[in-house]
């Protein structure tokens, strides 16, 4: 059983890479020019650099993490943490940003 | 284009290639995912701060320099993608090519960390490190600006221990692959360093605008 084998493993094509890598820069520089937009918004500002911060990273682990073309037990595993992760940002920010709603004496 | 496949070995714990790989890459994930759970609560920790203290917070962090972050940046981003050609030519069984770009990706690494020093340096001169010689203006945002450099000082600091980290690793790797070691000439190995470098990544991908590119 210790012979060498063959197994079917996809091996991504450098020019995926390359196209990944230049879509990762573009998105940099967006978030970057994004950060010197005249006026305040705030808000606005956030949700753009989040956002794009989030698909620079699901390019990253779709490409260059090979989970595209993973098995669905690595789907799982992967979107696991991830999920969890939302899991945990939803209760702790939930928390603290509906504090005020309910104003109670000495609690600040 | 097909591309010629480097051959693998299976061991005798493993009903076929296909399982072995599996077992292999999920194992990785799971440590992968304790990391991101880690790293999500530092994150969660600074999302709170953020929130309550906007103001002092964009203060304190004009005193981050944007273009050594943006530099910074872009050498990570181009270490992930040197770091994905090595893990392709390690499958395709081709020792040199995969050599090269594995010395490529460490050296990006150590510049990252070369730049970040000169930043933490910085931070020093102009009294920006958290503790009794601190000094910020305007005097008001004093001590929230205190906790932003506590939070950019961890957050940057554990990142900075991962890419450390990571350059041992490839190291030790690249060491293997040059004496030919029997365990790196299946090309797991290498496609696991591939996981943990790229994670290293998204992580700094999260860092980089939260931290230097907060708007008003």
């Amino acid at each position: 059983m210790s012979d060498e084998q063959h197994s079917h493993v996809h091996i991504v094509p450098i020019r995926v890479y390359l196209l990944v890598y230049v879509a990762l820069l573009v998105l940099l520089v967006l978030t970057v020019g994004a950060a010197y937009l005249p006026g305040h918004h705030t808000t606005l500002n956030n949700i753009i650099a989040l956002t794009i911060a989030i698909v620079k990273a699901v390019l990253v682990v779709l490409y260059f993490m090979h989970v595209r073309y993973s098995t669905r037990l690595t789907w799982l595993w992967a979107s696991a943490g991830f999920f969890w992760l939302v899991i945990m940002f939803i209760l702790t920010l939930g928390d603290y940003f509906t504090r005020h709603w309910v104003p109670v004496q000495g609690w600040e | 284009m097909v591309q010629e496949q480097a051959p693998q070995k299976l061991g005798i714990q493993f009903e076929d290639l296909q399982q072995q790989n599996e077992s292999y890459i999920v194992g990785m994930w799971t440590f992968l995912v304790t990391e991101i759970m880690f790293f999500g609560a530092v994150f969660a920790t600074y999302l709170v701060y953020r929130v309550a203290n906007q103001e002092a917070f964009w203060e304190a962090h004009r005193h981050l320099s944007i273009p050594l972050g943006f530099f910074n940046t872009c050498v990570l981003l181009t270490s992930s993608l040197t770091m994905a050609l090595t893990v392709h030519y390690a499958q395709r069984g081709l020792r040199k090519q995969q050599l090269l770009w594995l010395f490529v990706t460490m050296a990006l690494a150590m510049t990252f960390l070369v730049v970040k020093g000169f930043e933490y340096h910085h931070k020093f001169v102009e009294g920006l490190v958290p503790g009794p010689n601190f000094r910020f203006e305007p005097a008001e945002y004093f001590r929230v600006a205190q906790l932003f450099f506590s939070l950019y000082f961890a957050m940057t600091g554990l990142h900075a221990l991962h890419v450390a980290i990571g350059v041992l690793v490839m190291g030790v790797l690249a060491i293997l692959i040059a004496i030919r070691h029997p365990s790196v000439q299946d090309f797991i190995p290498v496609e696991l360093v591939g996981l943990y470098w790229h994670f290293v990544d998204i992580v700094w991908i999260f860092l980089f605008p939260l931290l230097y590119l907060i708007p008003r």
